[in-house]
């Protein structure tokens, strides 16, 4: 579904993301992860072309680079790792701004399934009771519920997700995740995430693509990129042994 | 099921507003220095679609020759300078961002003060030369703005906006001294110009405006949702679709359309296209189908209100209508700073 060649970004001599190449099948999650600096999110723009970038990346066979932005966001949803709204719209407003790509141009505004899409996603995030409220007055957590919303509103053929958990305490963190397992049911669909925390990625991602200042270090199942070796490479620590020690603390 | 809120304005409502501006322009064309009886008002102006001109010659003189078409031009700059500040607004996702606050009226008066020295004019339309120059100009700066701001701060923060807008202006002030100083010739004309304000204008003034406002609206108008995702956040309205460059473009040359040859007719008059958007929004939220509509239609009350005070308040002498525009913009600046990100409808 996604191919991604020699992929590189630079910011004058500083090579941010350095020949990075993967691919992503349909029913595959595909989890990015490595240190701070190690270029997830530049990686994550690049494919969704908001970062100028160097090589390759195909989106079902096609070059993404010479595809009209309409409709790449049909195929590919993104969910950004921040979000500043400016203006007071409302949740329902933002969500609805997701069906986008799926209108008519200008005089032939159309959308049929539209309002369905938008109300199913909606509730989905469990956001339909406050659909009507402004989204200034949002928590961190109803925001990251909202724009995820949006993307399902989009109903891609793949998602770009990055940080989908920030801000959620750990009850919405549990459900987003199922949220995105059970969206990857429907066959022809694939996700790829940026995520922090390995557990989750060990947890719920199918493939993993470990980076380290701007290189792809390893790529491949999770069971086998995720090792204790390969981590404590990239990180500099034992990785896995931090890990355990944090949950033997709720087991004595 | 809840179904989805309309975006829209319902007929009933642009009806009400249609009203509600023909009502502020038969107000503005009675009241003056010399009041004009109503009936007076309605027969002078019927006779004069008919072709057939009666009524009281001076009222006639009043009307057709001084107030009908400073009136036309006072709410077709109120609803151009309005639309155009909403544009921006959502565009660039900041409620502080107009003609004015940016530098870009500067710009276009620069472009009108130089057009007028060179002699650049077309044949047969007098300020068509000025109003050309106008909007060459205003598109310039605000280019120069934006990458001016887009080097100082990547996130095109409020702040660096203003302070970029504030330095230009007071650079291109200079730039027209220096024109002013170079061209001593036309200092007459050029004079006339800057002190102008809607109060001579003419036929051919409104029919340039009413062309610029109604070819910007037809970029605009259907940009709503566009403009929309914009106001969410640029990077998002890349990920739902759209063509931010295209779209981004189109915005930018109309705005631009509409403040040159608001400038260009009648100088500049700061604080309408800051003043109206927001009202706009506390009543109707940020919706630009809604946003767009409702800024053009109050924008144009707003403005013709401010010129009936500006011309009666002290009569018979008669302040700048900016002077009106900039005491309400000012406060309305303020507030908006101090009001942040707090309370918005919910």
């Amino acid at each position: 579904m996604l191919s991604a060649s020699d992929l590189t970004v630079q910011y004058g001599d500083r090579k941010v993301l350095d020949h990075v190449s993967f691919t992503l099948d349909a029913g595959q999650w595909l989890m990015v992860v490595g240190p701070n600096g190690a270029g997830k999110s530049t990686l994550l723009g690049a494919i969704a072309q908001t970062v100028p970038s160097t090589g390759q990346v195909l989106v079902l066979g096609q070059d993404a680079r010479h595809m009209r932005a309409r409709k790449l966001a049909r195929i590919m949803g993104v969910l950004s790792q921040s979000h500043r709204v400016g203006y007071g719209f409302t949740v329902e407003e933002v969500v609805a701004l997701g069906r986008y790509a799926h209108r008519g141009q200008v005089f032939a505004a159309s959308d049929p399934q539209g309002e369905e899409m938008v109300n199913q996603a909606l509730r989905l995030t469990g956001m339909e009771d406050i659909r009507r409220q402004s989204v200034l007055t949002l928590s961190g957590g109803e925001l990251q519920r909202t724009f995820l919303a949006q993307v399902f509103a989009q109903n891609p053929d793949l998602l770009l997700l990055d940080e989908p958990s920030n801000h959620l305490d750990l009850k919405y963190q549990r459900e987003v995740y199922a949220l995105i397992e059970q969206w990857l049911q429907t066959p022809g669909r694939a996700v790829l995430s940026v995520v922090h925390d390995l557990s989750l990625a060990r947890k719920y991602g199918t493939h993993t693509l470990l980076m380290d200042k701007g290189v792809a270090t390893h790529f491949g199942p999770c069971a086998e990129v995720l090792t204790r070796d390969n981590l404590e490479q990239v990180y500099g620590m034992d990785v896995v042994g931090w890990l355990t020690s944090l949950l033997s603390v709720w087991t004595d | 099921m809840t179904t989805l809120r309309r975006e829209g304005f319902r007929p009933a409502t642009y009806l009400l507003m249609a009203g509600l501006l023909l009502l502020t322009l038969i107000l503005c064309l009675c009241v003056g220095s010399v009041m004009i009886p109503l009936s007076d008002t309605f027969e002078v102006l019927w006779s004069a679609i008919k072709g057939q001109p009666s009524g009281t010659p001076a009222h006639q003189s009043i009307l057709l020759h001084v107030r009908l078409p400073r009136v036309l031009c006072v709410g077709l700059s109120g609803a151009a300078l309005s639309l155009g500040g909403a544009a921006m607004q959502g565009l660039l996702r900041n409620p502080l961002a107009e003609g004015s606050t940016l530098g870009v009226s500067s710009g276009a008066s620069l472009g009108a003060v130089l057009a007028i020295a060179m002699g650049f004019t077309i044949p047969g339309i007098p300020l068509a030369g000025t109003a050309a120059m106008a909007v060459l100009f205003a598109f310039l700066s605000l280019m120069l703005i934006l990458s001016l701001s887009l080097v100082m701060d990547r996130s095109l923060s409020t702040n660096t906006l203003i302070l970029v807008g504030v330095v230009f202006s007071l650079f291109v002030s200079s730039l027209i001294n220096v024109v002013i100083a170079l061209y001593s010739d036309k200092i007459r004309s050029i004079a006339f110009w800057t002190m102008g304000s809607l109060a001579g204008s003419t036929y051919q003034d409104a029919a340039m405006l009413a062309i610029a406002l109604f070819l910007s609206s037809l970029v605009l108008f259907p940009l709503a949702s566009e403009l929309n995702a914009f106001a969410v956040g640029e990077e998002n309205a890349r990920h739902v679709g759209v063509s931010v460059k295209r779209v981004k473009l189109a915005i930018m040359i109309s705005v631009c359309v509409l403040i040159g040859v608001c400038v260009a007719v009648g100088g500049t008059i700061g604080f309408v296209g800051l003043v109206v958007p927001h009202i706009v929004r506390l009543m109707t939220g940020p919706n630009h189908k809604r946003l767009l509509p409702g800024s053009a239609f109050i924008g144009a009350v707003f403005l013709l209100l401010s010129d009936l005070a500006a011309r009666t308040v002290f009569r018979p002498a008669e302040l700048p209508i900016g002077v009106i525009t900039s005491l309400v913009g000012a406060v309305v600046f303020v507030s908006i700073m101090f009001r942040s990100r707090k309370a918005v409808r919910t």
